[in-house]
Formats: C-alpha cells, structure tokens, sequence
C-alpha cells in the first residue's frame, strides 16, 4: 500500500515529459471552468420556483397560499418566487442552504408533509426554522429587494412609519419579527411570538381554551 | 295565486324603481351568456385617520387596510396591534371593554368569543360613489329638527 502512494508521488513530481507546461496550465484553468460552472448550474436549476413547485408537498400547500399574496401580483409588477425568500444569493449561505435542502429530500422520502394534514401538524416546526434563519440573517432575503435605506418613509403609511421608526430603524427588530406570514398563512400562532405584541395571542389562547371548555 | 301577485308586484316596483336610474343589475345589460368585464376594484381607504361613527354604538370602520389579515383559530392579527397588551407598541386604539363581556355582561379576562372575528362587524371602506341613496340623519340634526337645543 505504502509503496503505490510513493510510486504515484513520484509520478506526480516528475516534470511532463509530453505536455508543456502553458498547456498543462490552460487544461486546468479549463477544467477547472467546467467544473465549476457546471456545479454552478446545477445550483441554478435548483434555483427555481418550477423546481420548488414540482413537489406537490411545496405546490399543494405553500404556492396556493403565495397565489394570493402581494408577492405574486402588485401593481409594480414585480414578483418574488420561492428562491427570493428562502435561498440566500449570498455564495457562501447559498452552499450552506444547499446542505439543509438534502434534508427536505430526506423529509420526500421518508413522507413527514405527505398530506395536507400531516403538513399542517408539522407546519409550525417547518415554519420556525424559517423564522430562526431569517431573525439570524436579519431578513437578509427581504433586504435583497427591499432596503430600510431606501424606504421613503414620507410615502408610508403612517401605521408603517410608526413601525418602522420605533423598531426597524432604531435596529430593534427586523423585517421578520413583525412581517411573519407574509406570503403564506400562519400556523398556529398560540406558541409562537406575533409583533408588534408577542403576548396578544394570548387574547386568542384563551378564546380557543373557553372553545374547547 | 296570492303569492304570484306578489312576486309580480315586487318585480314591477323593483324594475320601475331602476329603469330611470340606470341601473339594471350589478352586470350591467350584458346578456347572461355573456361573460362582463368586472369593474376595476376600487382601493381601500387607508388613510389612518380615524373616521366618525354616526352613532355611539355604531362599529368604528376600520381607517386602513387589511389585506391579507389572518383572522382564524391560528391567529388574530387585529389583536396583535389592538389587544390590550399591544397598543404600547402599535399605538393603536384597544378594543373597547364591550369586546370582553360575555352575553350576559360579564366582563372576561381576553376579548370574548363573540367579538374574535373582528370583521364581522368592521370594514375598511372605499371611495366610491354609493349605488343607493340613503337618508340617514346624524342624531344631532334630529334634535335640532325637534327645536331643542
Ligand atoms: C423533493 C421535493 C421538494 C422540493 C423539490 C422542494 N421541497 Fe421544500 N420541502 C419538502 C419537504 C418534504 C419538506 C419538509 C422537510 C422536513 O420534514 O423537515 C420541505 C420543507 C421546506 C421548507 C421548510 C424549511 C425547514 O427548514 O423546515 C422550506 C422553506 C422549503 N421546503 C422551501 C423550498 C424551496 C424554496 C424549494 C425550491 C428551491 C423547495 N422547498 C423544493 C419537499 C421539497
Ligand atoms: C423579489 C423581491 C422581493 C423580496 C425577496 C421580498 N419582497 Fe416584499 N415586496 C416586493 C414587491 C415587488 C412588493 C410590492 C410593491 C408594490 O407594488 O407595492 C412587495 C411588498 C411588500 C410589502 C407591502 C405589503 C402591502 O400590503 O403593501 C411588505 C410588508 C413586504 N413586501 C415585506 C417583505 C418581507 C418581510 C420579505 C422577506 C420575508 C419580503 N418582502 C421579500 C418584493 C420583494
Ligand atoms: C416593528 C415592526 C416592523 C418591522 C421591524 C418592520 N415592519 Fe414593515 N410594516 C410594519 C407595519 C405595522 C406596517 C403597516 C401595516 C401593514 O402594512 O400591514 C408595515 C408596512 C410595511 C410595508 C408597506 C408600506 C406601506 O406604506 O404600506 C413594507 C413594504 C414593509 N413594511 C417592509 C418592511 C421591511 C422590508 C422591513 C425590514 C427591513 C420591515 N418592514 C420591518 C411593521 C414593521
Ligand atoms: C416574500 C417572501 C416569500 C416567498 C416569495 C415565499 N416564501 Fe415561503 N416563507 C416565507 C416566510 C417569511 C416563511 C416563514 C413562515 C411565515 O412567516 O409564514 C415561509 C415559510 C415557508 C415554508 C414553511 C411552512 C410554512 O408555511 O410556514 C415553506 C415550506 C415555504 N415557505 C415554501 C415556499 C415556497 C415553495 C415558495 C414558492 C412557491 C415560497 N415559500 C415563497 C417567505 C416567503
Ligand atoms: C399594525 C397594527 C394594526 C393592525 C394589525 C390592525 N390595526 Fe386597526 N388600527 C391600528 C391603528 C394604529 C389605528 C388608529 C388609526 C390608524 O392609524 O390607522 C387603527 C384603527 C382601527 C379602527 C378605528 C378605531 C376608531 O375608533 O375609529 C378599527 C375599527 C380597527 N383599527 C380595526 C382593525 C381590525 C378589524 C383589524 C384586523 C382586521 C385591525 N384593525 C388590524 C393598527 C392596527
Ligand atoms: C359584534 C360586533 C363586533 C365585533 C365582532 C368586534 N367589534 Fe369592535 N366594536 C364594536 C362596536 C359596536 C364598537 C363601538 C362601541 C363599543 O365600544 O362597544 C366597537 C369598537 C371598537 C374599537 C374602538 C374602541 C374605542 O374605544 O375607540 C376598536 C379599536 C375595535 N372595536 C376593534 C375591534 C377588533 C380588533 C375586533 C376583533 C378582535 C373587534 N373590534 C370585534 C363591535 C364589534
């Protein structure tokens, strides 16, 4: 064993008796291209919402919901799909998004959102990984279209002045802490905080508990 | 017989009641085989002043928008800026105590059942031209009417 890793050591010390050395250099710096440019579309074909929706666990539930939302239709006309939200463009958390993503295909095959009930049990779960990602990145995919530096406040509403100079401008709170379920519907809520007031759910906890009574 | 006399009645006044106004029905004097091009939507009314109840009980209308507000047995997301725990941070007006009394008055610790589905009894409004008359007086006018201060 020892001696093939030494022969091939030496194999690969000994200068190219038949390429020169600007050729060797060219191939690679080629090789290299392919590669990655390959690895590169691939990340892109993943990239898309055709290939987000070709699940029907992600068409059937989520895409529905979206269909009725602002970001599917506005009057600029301009849409936001599935990978605006959830994958970041930024390289390095685009790779690290990636490594999360072989776990949905592990959630296909092993059916955890299989049906509409079962997505619905899981749904808060699902939906608190995304929340913990996006209060981590600070709304990063929000901020990809939308910037605070460029929000003209004069031109808001003024509920969402009030906001977003109290909160968002003062770096108190970011985009998701008060935007939750704006482009899907919320699970249930009676375990997960809500801005502007966390606690207000509590309101609908006890209407469900005197349901139920 | 009695009935059809009714009907006709009803179906008389009715069509007299629109020919000189113009208005046939909501489609319009589109055939029914016809399919109408809707009316263009008109935008709510989302200008966060406060507008004037014409009477003391009357359900305040709601000055803003409110697209794609979740209200269902998940969440309440009126409550998260008009509970009484919210308005710090929303500065929104709280639901009043009559949202917290049950039907025999007694006043409860979170909005009552009955009062959770907020839309139910308020609503945005939209600047339109109104498709009936209406005659309302504000109760002010009726006094002054009567002749009392
Ligand atoms: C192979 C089918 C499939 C495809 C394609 C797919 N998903 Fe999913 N997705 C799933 C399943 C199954 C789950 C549930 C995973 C689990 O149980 O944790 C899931 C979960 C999610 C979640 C919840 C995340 C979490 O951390 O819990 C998000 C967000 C999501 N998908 C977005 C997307 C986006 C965006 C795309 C396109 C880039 C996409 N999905 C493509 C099947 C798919
Ligand atoms: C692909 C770009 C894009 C991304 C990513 C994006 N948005 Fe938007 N957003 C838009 C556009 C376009 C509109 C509609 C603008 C218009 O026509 O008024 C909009 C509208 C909104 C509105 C206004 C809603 C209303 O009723 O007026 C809010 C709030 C909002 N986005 C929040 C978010 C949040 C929170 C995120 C991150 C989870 C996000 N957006 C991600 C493009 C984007
Ligand atoms: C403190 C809570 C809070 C934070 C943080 C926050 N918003 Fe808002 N935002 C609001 C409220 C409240 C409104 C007005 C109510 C509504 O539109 O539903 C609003 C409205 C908006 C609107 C519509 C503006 C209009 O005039 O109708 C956009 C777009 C928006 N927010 C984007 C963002 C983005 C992007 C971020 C992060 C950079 C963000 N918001 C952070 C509370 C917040
Ligand atoms: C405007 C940004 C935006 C777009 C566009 C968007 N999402 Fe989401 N998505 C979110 C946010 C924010 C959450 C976290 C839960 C919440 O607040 O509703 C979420 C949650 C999810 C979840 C977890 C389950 C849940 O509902 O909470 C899945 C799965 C998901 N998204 C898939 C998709 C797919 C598939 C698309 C495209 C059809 C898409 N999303 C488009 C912002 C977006
Ligand atoms: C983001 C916080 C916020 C949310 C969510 C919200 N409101 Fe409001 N609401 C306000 C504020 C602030 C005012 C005071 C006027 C203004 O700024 O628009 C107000 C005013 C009102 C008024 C008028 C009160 C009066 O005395 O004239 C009504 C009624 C109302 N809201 C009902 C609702 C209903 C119903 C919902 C849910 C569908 C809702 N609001 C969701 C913040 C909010
Ligand atoms: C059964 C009808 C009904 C329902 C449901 C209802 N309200 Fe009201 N609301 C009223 C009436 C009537 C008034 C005015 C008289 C009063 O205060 O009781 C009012 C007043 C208000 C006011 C003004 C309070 C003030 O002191 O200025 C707000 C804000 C309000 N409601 C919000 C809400 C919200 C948010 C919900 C949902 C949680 C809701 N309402 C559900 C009937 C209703």
């Amino acid at each position: 064993m020892w001696r093939l890793v030494r022969r091939t050591w030496a194999v690969m010390r000994r200068p190219s008796v038949h390429f020169s050395l600007g050729f060797l250099t060219l191939g690679g710096f080629l090789m290299g291209v392919v590669f990655w440019g390959g690895f590169n579309t691939a990340l892109e074909a993943t990239n898309t919402e055709a290939f987000c929706i070709s699940c029907h666990e992600m068409r059937d539930n989520v895409f529905q919901e979206l269909r009725q939302t602002i970001h599917y239709t506005n009057r600029s006309g301009v849409r936001a799909s599935c990978p605006d939200c959830h994958v970041p463009h930024r390289w390095t958390n685009k790779i690290a998004r990636k490594m999360q993503a072989s776990k949905e295909v592990w959630g296909k095959i092993f059916g955890t959102i299989s049906t509409r009930e079962k997505f619905l049990a899981h749904r808060l779960t699902l939906a608190r990984n995304e929340w913990a990602r996006l209060e981590a990145n600070d709304s990063l995919e929000c901020r990809n279209c939308h910037s605070a530096e460029s929000m003209d406040i004069t031109r808001q509403s003024s509920r969402a002045v009030q906001a977003h100079e109290r909160f968002l401008f003062s770096g108190e709170q970011t985009c998701i802490d008060c935007h939750k379920g704006i482009a899907h519907r919320l699970p249930d809520m009676r375990a997960a905080a809500l801005r502007p007031d966390p606690a207000a759910m509590g309101d609908a906890r006890r209407f469900l508990a005197a349901m139920e009574e | 017989m009695y009935r059809a006399a009714i009907a006709t009645l009803v179906l008389l006044t009715a069509s007299a009641a629109f020919a000189d106004g113009g208005l046939v029905t909501l489609r319009g004097e589109t055939p029914l085989d016809v399919s109408t091009t809707p009316p263009p939507m008109p935008s709510v009314v989302n200008t966060d002043i406060r507008e004037v109840r014409g009477w003391p009980e009357q359900p305040p209308v709601i000055p803003h928008h409110i697209d794609n507000y979740q209200i269902d047995l998940n969440v309440n997301r009126c409550l998260t800026c008009h509970g009484r725990t919210a308005v710090g941070a929303s500065q929104a007006p709280m639901i009043s105590i009559t949202h917290f009394m049950g039907r025999d008055g007694q006043v409860l610790a979170a909005v009552t059942p009955r009062r959770f589905f907020c839309t139910q009894c308020h609503v945005t409004q939209s600047d339109v031209r109104p498709i009936v008359g209406n005659d309302f007086k504000d109760v002010d006018d009726v006094i002054k009417a009567m002749g009392k201060p």
